[in-house]
């Protein structure tokens, strides 16, 4: 069964904390696949853990 | 003496900001500020100048203020995702599809961004923006969290997933506006 949006963007947030099973993973991918709107999301969370970095890093000699 | 005491005095307001961002209550964030200022006087052989002595400070401030989650997380968790239920319809697609954000490489070259970011992690209910700040910025992991918050790796994940659904919505907002 095909997971949907609201699924896939809970499985792409745990994936920043936990690793994720092999299923979890090719259903993510064939979903990721098709929909532009969960890849552009799974980026943007993405870029937050950078820009999350980035505040942490820059803060001591800010 | 004096004037290690006067520099690790004027480093203050910046372990203000940080512990407040962190804790979100100010009575807790100038408890561990004043914590940390009094080891650090009591302590101050342990700096012998090799990092800064803001690094060195806030490298003490991080202690206490795990310290300061760890007493304030007896409180009972309620747990909701229903929040962003809004933005999926009833099978579960997105309402309105996430568009990309233009140029993201060059909002993390802008000062500007990380006052919007800050402000967005302001807004974040206080337990969820704990959560948030304890994994993307002391670095730590789920399972740490977890037990520092007293609550299930399962609740764990909820609250970072809403933090991260807020911020999103918000940078989008503030900041990727078209």
């Amino acid at each position: 069964m095909m997971l949907s949006c609201k699924q896939v963007t809970r499985l792409i947030s745990q994936g920043l904390d936990r690793d994720l099973g092999f299923t979890e993973r090719v259903r993510l991918r064939v979903h990721l696949a098709i929909c532009a709107g969960c890849t552009n999301f799974a980026t943007q969370v993405t870029l937050l853990r950078q820009a999350m970095a980035k505040l942490a890093e820059q803060s001591p000699e800010a | 003496m004096d004037d290690f005491r006067s520099r690790v005095e004027r480093e203050r307001p910046y372990l203000l900001r940080y512990a407040g961002l962190q804790l979100r209550d100010p009575h807790a964030a100038e408890d561990a500020v004043q914590e940390t200022l009094l080891a650090a006087l009591a302590g101050e052989a342990g700096f012998g100048g090799r990092a800064s002595l803001r690094t060195w400070l806030t490298g003490i401030l991080k202690h206490k203020i795990i310290d300061a989650i760890r007493r304030m997380s007896r409180e009972a968790p309620a747990v909701s995702e229903d929040e962003f239920e809004a933005l999926f319809d009833q099978r579960g697609h997105w309402v309105e599809m996430p568009g990309a954000w233009a140029d993201p490489g060059a909002a993390l070259e802008q000062g500007r961004f990380f006052a919007a970011l800050e402000m967005c992690l302001a807004r974040l209910p206080p337990k969820t923006a704990r959560a948030f700040m304890m994994r993307e910025h002391l670095g730590l992991q789920t399972s740490e969290i977890c037990k520092e918050l007293a609550v299930t790796p399962t609740h764990c994940w909820v609250l970072l997933y809403r933090a991260r659904m807020a911020l999103r919505e918000c940078l989008s907002k503030e900041w990727f506006r078209k």
